[in-house]
């Protein structure tokens, strides 16, 4: 009877790179959304008064309570997607990053003036 | 001695929560380096993730409370509108700094930088709490989930100095501050 087991190398990752994948990317995303959210209700008098979720906290409370489902909602889908799989994590990282420093440079007031 | 119910409130979002976090951050940025990037395990290597898992899920409330009590308890009283006519505004923080064109840049550029800035730290943290939990020590294996996560800590770490440094800062120049008067310390006459 064989009872032998794969042998697995300590370098060999043993969880498919999928879901740390999703999380990353939808970290991203959210971020981004959070990031143009803001942006539109500085910008735009009819999109800051559709973010105005809770009065005494003004558009903020719309801008952060969007921006936060639609994070969970992409990282919910590509989880659901992604988990059991190995994806190209260069690519969505690389993306991530992206999004993430756009998030950093259009919430920076002297660029958002720029707009 | 004695703290308003705002004063205290405050201290909480920003000593309680959020310088708190700060100290935090160092401390998870140098663990998660060490701990993804040791080459062989050790026999602590159990512990030691168990700890780190706690330990960035402990970051994760306090980076949430931070921006809640922030955003929903203390920025309502900080943009709240003064009655018209009013003289005195150290009751309305944000319209006592547009007031003057010295201290104007506070809100302006501190206050709504800070109010946006400040959330990517949670939404970062609980992205490196749930991959370094689904990951654990088969983080090593993955050197580009790695190097993201290190990233996004990082990001974390300097959107809540952002939000600390200009919180610290407004709240000096025009602090939050009203509401019940809670005595601390009875005073003695001298």
């Amino acid at each position: 009877m064989n009872t032998s087991r794969p042998v697995i190398s300590p370098n060999t990752p043993a969880i498919p790179n999928g879901s740390g994948a999703a999380a990353i990317l939808s970290a991203g995303i959210g971020s981004f959304a959070l990031a143009v959210l803001a942006l539109a209700g500085d910008k735009s008098a009819s999109a800051k008064n559709l973010l105005v979720f809770y009065k005494p906290t003004g558009p903020l409370s719309g801008v952060t309570t969007a921006a936060i489902l639609i994070w969970l909602f992409t990282w919910g889908i590509l989880e659901w997607r992604w988990r059991n799989r190995t994806v190209a994590v260069g690519r969505t990282n690389a993306i991530a990053l992206i999004l993430l420093g756009l998030s950093l440079l259009l919430t920076f007031p002297p660029v958002v003036d720029l707009f | 001695m004695e703290i308003t119910v705002r004063g205290l409130w405050t201290l909480i979002h920003g000593i309680g929560f959020g310088a708190l976090y700060l100290l935090a951050c160092s401390g998870a940025l140098v663990e998660l380096y060490f701990f993804t990037h040791a080459p062989q395990p050790s026999e602590t290597e159990p512990n030691r993730e168990r700890f780190l898992k706690v330990y960035l899920i402990a970051m994760v409330v306090l980076a949430w409370f931070a921006v809640l009590t922030g955003a929903y308890v203390i920025y309502p009283w900080y943009r709240a509108i003064p009655p018209t006519g009013s003289i005195d505004l150290s009751l309305f923080p944000q319209r006592l700094l547009m007031s003057r064109s010295t201290t104007i840049n506070w809100h302006s550029f501190g206050m709504e930088w800070k109010e946006y800035a400040a959330w990517f730290a949670p939404i970062s943290i609980t992205m490196v709490a749930f991959v370094f939990i689904r990951y654990g020590r088969d983080l090593r294996n993955h050197r580009q989930l790695r190097s993201a996560v290190l990233c996004f800590t990082l990001v974390s770490f300097l959107a809540a100095g952002v939000a600390g440094l200009f919180g610290a800062l407004i709240n000096k120049q025009a602090p939050v501050q009203g509401g019940h008067t809670i005595q601390l310390s009875g005073g003695e006459e001298k």
